[in-house]
């Protein structure tokens, strides 16, 4: 379709939906104030009293990316099936996690933890795995925050713009008021955000069914469409003979991934309660309905004859919504999506500053830094991630990103051992769990780089599927496994086997400063700070910070 | 403290939606398609409000905890 022209009415209506975002993001500074903003549980966790609603608004917002919204009808649109795993990735995300989150919400209230990195150094007793954490969860964050832009710009593309500047200034105005409003900024933007997406994809849904007579012609059209490409091998409306552990493995994987990134930590930390973490469990498989039904939106694009612009697949949806409806609803769609980008690029720079300012500059810059410094450290850090993500955005090539968010995914999970197996207590030992961290990340990073994409040519880096007939002992099998799942098996053996020897060779285990009850304590309780009882009511100035 | 044990036994069925949707064959068919739209998509989907459903129960059930 020609793209020749800018289209006037989407552009006002993204614009005015992006000042009025603007101006929320900077009031949220003065929303349930704080005493002080100087303080990293008020800058970096919101003063920690989110309740229900805003809760399930800001994980929400946090956990369904624009990218998310994008890419996975984008990849709907181009394979078919698997694209669907995101439905049973984020369906068992919540009762996979529910216990591990309330767990964690605890310890962490109780010692006063802003970062995971923070609950693994008290746990383990070391400061080299709390750092070897934190790297992980920062270079982990940092290409999915540059993803988020791939999101703004699949729609600027649409709208007929062209250029850099458009995006250079979304992401300098999102600086400015991440940087005054911390993690309220976000939280406050949600409900735009929210409530958007919400609107334009149940219309969809409805409207353009009906528009194209029906599912099925949608998937008949689908079906057509995958029987005509015979050099995609695993393309087609249902899942390949051997694709269903890789199907099933990957939802499993980007499910234990999704819970250990350092954005939905500060999500989860920022909430009040862990009654207000269970029913956000309960809660929030709503936005998973909404992204199943955006992932159909793929077939409906395919139905619709939609054809990217340029060879950019990511901008599908948005041309399927500039197709088949007015200009007006379309600008408000395209604002969604780009709102959609902004809300969790924050909260992952926060949670990304957070981690910087607790486990690299206060353990090891400065020991005796105040709250205070490290919240302001903590600020700057965060105008600093974004214009690393914008660099990397402009100067190199988006598949850089995509490749690196797949990376991404795998090295988070190989952070899970030392996570999980301290909230259960489970007796490692931290030199084991550093062993295995390091294993799982060589031999993931590895095996990334050693796998193909027939489709695209690339020799390296083509998706994050391992071919189990590379693996000794699976013979010749065309079953391919997520890999970030085999890295972690790695890692885990080695941390078993490792906490073993090093136990019989009686080398000291780190100091584990939590005790057995922090794990279930809940607000009220001594050591987890009184809260105010209604959102409006003034909270009392902070005492001194809780725990050691 | 065993009617707290008791009521922990509730964070088992945390499990249902694993195996409802981590056995890709149970569901990798078109058939029967719903509106049009086939079982392998409208299965994976019905199982939001049963997982909600789910985790609804595990809420009540250990309030508290």
């Amino acid at each position: 379709m020609p793209i020749a022209a800018v289209n006037g009415l989407e552009l006002a209506i993204l614009i005015a939906l992006f000042v009025f975002v603007t101006v929320v993001g900077f009031a949220a500074a003065h929303w349930r104030r704080a005493a002080s903003l100087e303080d990293i549980d008020e800058w970096g966790l919101g003063g920690r009293k989110f309740g229900g609603w805003v809760t399930w608004f800001l994980l929400g917002g946090d956990l369904y990316t624009a990218y998310t919204f994008v890419a996975v009808p984008a990849l709907v649109f181009g394979l078919g099936a698997i694209g669907f795993f995101a439905v049973p990735y984020t369906v068992i995300l919540y009762p996979l996690v529910l216990l591990a989150a309330i767990r964690i919400w605890s310890v962490a209230h109780r010692h006063g933890m802003v970062t995971p990195a923070d609950f693994v150094r008290a746990r383990h007793g070391s400061s080299t795995l709390a750092l070897a954490i934190a790297l992980t969860g920062i270079v982990a964050t940092m290409p999915y925050i540059a993803l988020q832009l791939v999101g703004i710009e699949a729609v600027v593309k649409t709208v007929g713009l062209t250029g850099d500047l458009p995006i250079i200034f979304a992401f300098a105005v999102l600086a400015a008021y991440t940087y005054q409003s911390g993690l309220r900024a976000p939280a406050l933007i949600a409900f735009v955000k929210d409530t958007l997406i919400y609107i334009v994809v149940f219309v969809a849904i409805i409207a353009i069914p009906i528009q194209l007579g029906g599912f099925d012609a949608i998937f008949g059209a689908a079906e057509q469409k995958f029987a005509a490409t015979k050099d995609v091998p695993n393309d087609g409306i249902l899942l390949g003979d051997s694709a269903a552990l890789g199907y099933s493995s990957l939802a499993f994987g980007s499910a234990l991934a999704l819970f250990l990134y350092p954005h939905t930590m500060t999500g989860l930390l920022a909430a009040r309660s862990r009654n207000t973490i269970k029913r956000n469990m309960m809660a929030l498989p709503a936005y998973s309905l909404v992204l199943g039904l955006l992932a159909l939106l793929g077939y409906m694009a395919i139905a619709a004859g939609v054809q990217p612009i340029g060879d950019d697949p990511n901008t599908i949806v948005p041309v399927l919504y500039d197709k088949q409806f007015p200009d007006w609803f379309a600008g408000i769609a395209f604002g969604a999506i780009a709102i959609g980008a902004l809300v969790p690029a924050a909260i992952m720079a926060i949670a990304a500053s957070n981690l910087f300012a607790r486990n690299v500059y206060k353990e090891y810059l400065k020991r005796d830094a105040t709250r205070e410094q490290e919240a302001r450290v903590a600020r700057l850090t965060s105008l600093v991630v974004k214009a690393g993500a914008l660099l990397v955005v402009l100067s190199l090539d988006p598949q850089f990103s995509i490749d690196l968010q797949l990376i991404g995914g795998v090295i988070i999970l190989q952070t899970l051992p030392p996570i999980v197996l301290g909230l259960w207590r489970t007796m490692v030992h931290r030199w084991a769990l550093l062993a295995g961290w390091a294993v799982g990340l060589i031999s993931g990073l590895w095996m990334l780089y050693d796998t193909p994409n027939p489709t695209t040519g690339h020799e390296h880096f083509g998706g994050a599927q391992y071919a189990l007939s590379k693996l000794p002992g699976f013979g010749d099998t065309e079953v391919t496994v997520y890999t970030g799942i085999i890295a972690l098996a790695a890692n885990l053996i080695v941390v078993v086997v490792g906490s073993f020897v090093l136990k019989a060779l009686k080398v000291p285990a780190g100091e584990d400063t939590t005790q057995p009850e922090d794990y279930e304590s809940d607000w009220g309780e001594p050591g987890v700070e009184p809260l105010p009882a209604t959102p409006d009511q003034e909270p009392t100035p902070k005492p001194e910070p809780v725990g050691r | 403290m065993g009617e707290e044990r008791s009521r922990r036994h509730w964070y088992w069925l945390l499990l249902v939606p694993l195996l409802g949707l981590l056995v890709p064959p149970i569901y990798n068919d078109v058939d029967p398609t719903l509106i049009g739209i086939p079982f392998f998509y409208w299965y994976q989907l019905a199982w939001v409000p049963i997982s909600v459903a789910v985790t609804a129960v595990v809420y009540v059930k250990t309030r508290g905890l």
